[in-house]
């Protein structure tokens, strides 16, 4: 991080973490018509902030985890971080997958040092780094277990400990927890909070679940059915720990699953009608 | 346990109904030997060592050629798999040179190294490159996008994304092609090895023929069946089997 500050942007006053600025994003189908995804998104992160971004299913939410993790390039706008432009995948933002990404090839532990093996860090202290963070999700006993051998719920937890292990500045978080069920799920987000309350990581999380939103938010972001623009903002601010069944989470929800609804309810009809016409 | 009786049965059959026939004496025994002949060349073959010399100076041509054929089909592999413009034009010769029984390389190969070692080694690699080439290219092709994703995102790059993501990600279909490899291999040296120079599997086998013995033809046969067979079961189901079961739960 000791680069930070080489080529500070004017409007990169340290107030936000991380900053996008008119970011577009378009798409060639497979048939050559080019779909905008993303559409003129300008958000500001802050630091320490957990940010959770719902949207209807093809509003790119995912695409825009996928620009500020650098592994795609935005159309049009910019993407700053921390006062730089983010061009490139960098481990000062780890961005836990949807389908989470985990090696079969290596055994729980192994996938955990991964990155840190990547950064020619010795094995000791990789070893060392990673058993600490396994503790922290709970898997002590399973460091030498296979990925197929777990359950859904401890793989999520592997890709936690994985991302969490490279001690990044910002965790990019693409619905993690959707596949799981309901206790899981509680327990997760009961761990998530904890963790991030202690390392005080920014954390930008995306679902489509409005009442995980609320949950664990700060804030929430809603975007709009294709393409993608910032429909409205909720700053929550309840009392933390919360839990999905508070009722006060349930009161928030609802006015942002309200919104939400005219999304989905566009979306449907953009879907349905596509195939009525055809 | 029910189907290991039920295979014993079936070979003790099989040698039954060999026996039974060569008992109905339609043809001579040096035409059509007996099951206890060949017990018997195979019992002398082991205990004068030809068996054993057979075995080991084949073994070893199959080390080399094989391994060599491993790290060139690697190296074509990833090649082909990188570079679109040398799949679709060496790649294709490649593949439509598959067709081609890789014995058809020997009278080239003995003009081009002499009645040497080094001849029938190329017929092996040119047996079971291709099969090796074709699997790490399509290997590398159909490695789930999600991997060398994961891998950028936690600092790998290059050679390390190589290494350490994209070849272990194609293991699986690696993995067959190292077992059709080996099978291709298999065969291509004992043919091979029947037409031309000393040692080996397939020339005891045309000695056996030379000395009209088929007694010695047979066992060194059932020697060649049971060699591939062993190979095949114990080494590359138990790959296979293992890293079906990994990739599979990821």
């Amino acid at each position: 991080m000791s680069a930070t500050l080489e080529f500070p942007h004017p409007d990169a006053a340290q107030h936000h973490k991380i900053l996008l600025k008119g970011v577009s994003r378009n798409f060639k189908t497979p048939r050559g018509v080019i779909l905008r995804a993303l559409d003129n998104i300008t958000l500001e992160v802050r630091p320490g902030e957990f940010l959770c971004i719902v949207g209807p299913s093809g509003c790119g939410k995912s695409t825009l985890l996928h620009l500020i993790a650098g592994l795609a390039k935005p159309s049009r706008g910019e993407i700053w971080m921390d006062g730089r432009r983010v061009e490139n995948p960098g481990t000062d933002r780890i961005l836990i997958f949807q389908e989470l990404g985990l090696f079969p090839w290596l055994s729980v532990v192994e996938n955990v040092e991964f990155g840190l093996r990547m950064q020619g860090i010795s094995k000791q202290e990789r070893r060392e780094r990673a058993r600490r963070y396994l503790r922290l999700v709970h898997l002590t006993q399973f460091e030498e277990s296979y990925i197929h051998q777990l359950s859904g719920g401890m793989k999520q937890r592997v890709a936690l400990a994985r991302s969490l292990a490279m001690e990044p500045d910002v965790l990019l978080m693409d619905e993690p927890f959707a596949a799981l069920d309901a206790q899981t799920r509680d327990l997760l987000h009961d761990e998530l909070e904890r963790i991030w309350t202690e390392t005080g990581q920014t954390i930008v999380f995306v679902t489509h679940n409005v009442r995980e939103a609320v949950r664990l938010g700060d804030r929430v972001v809603l975007l709009t059915f294709r393409p993608g623009r910032i429909k409205h903002q909720f700053p929550i601010v309840l009392p933390r720990p919360r839990h999905m069944e508070d009722p006060a989470v349930a009161v928030s929800a609802r006015d942002v699953l309200q919104q939400l609804r005219e999304e989905i309810d566009k979306a449907v009809r953009e879907e349905y009608g596509d195939e009525i016409e055809s | 346990m029910k189907s290991r009786a039920r295979n014993l049965l079936f070979y003790v059959g099989v040698i039954a109904v060999w026996q039974g026939i060569a008992m109905l004496k339609i043809w001579p025994p040096y035409l059509f030997p007996t099951p206890w002949s060949v017990a018997e060349s195979l019992w002398a073959g082991f205990q004068d060592q030809s068996m054993w010399i057979g075995i080991g100076v084949s073994m070893r041509r199959m080390l080399i050629g094989y391994g060599l054929s491993i790290v060139l089909g690697i190296a074509l592999g990833l090649l082909f798999s990188v570079n679109r413009y040398l799949r679709e034009t060496l790649g294709s010769l490649v593949v439509s040179m598959q067709s081609l029984p890789s014995i058809c390389w020997l009278p080239l190969a003995v003009l081009w190294f002499g009645l040497s070692e080094n001849a029938i080694l190329f017929v092996v690699v040119m047996g079971s490159l291709l099969s090796m080439t074709i699997s790490m290219d399509t290997g590398l092709r159909n490695v789930p996008k999600i991997y060398p994703m994961a891998g950028r995102n936690l600092g790998a790059g290059g050679w390390q994304l190589f290494v350490h993501v994209l070849l272990p990600a194609s293991l699986p279909h690696v993995v067959s092609g190292l077992k059709q490899g080996w099978a291709f291999a298999w065969r291509s040296l004992i043919s091979g090895e029947m037409i031309f120079v000393s040692l080996g599997l397939g020339h005891l086998l045309m000695m056996g023929r030379d000395l009209n013995d088929m007694s010695q033809v047979v066992a060194v046969m059932l020697l060649i069946v049971a060699i591939g067979f062993i190979v095949d079961r114990l080494v590359f189901r138990t790959i296979e089997r293992r890293l079906q079961m990994k990739w599979s739960g990821a």
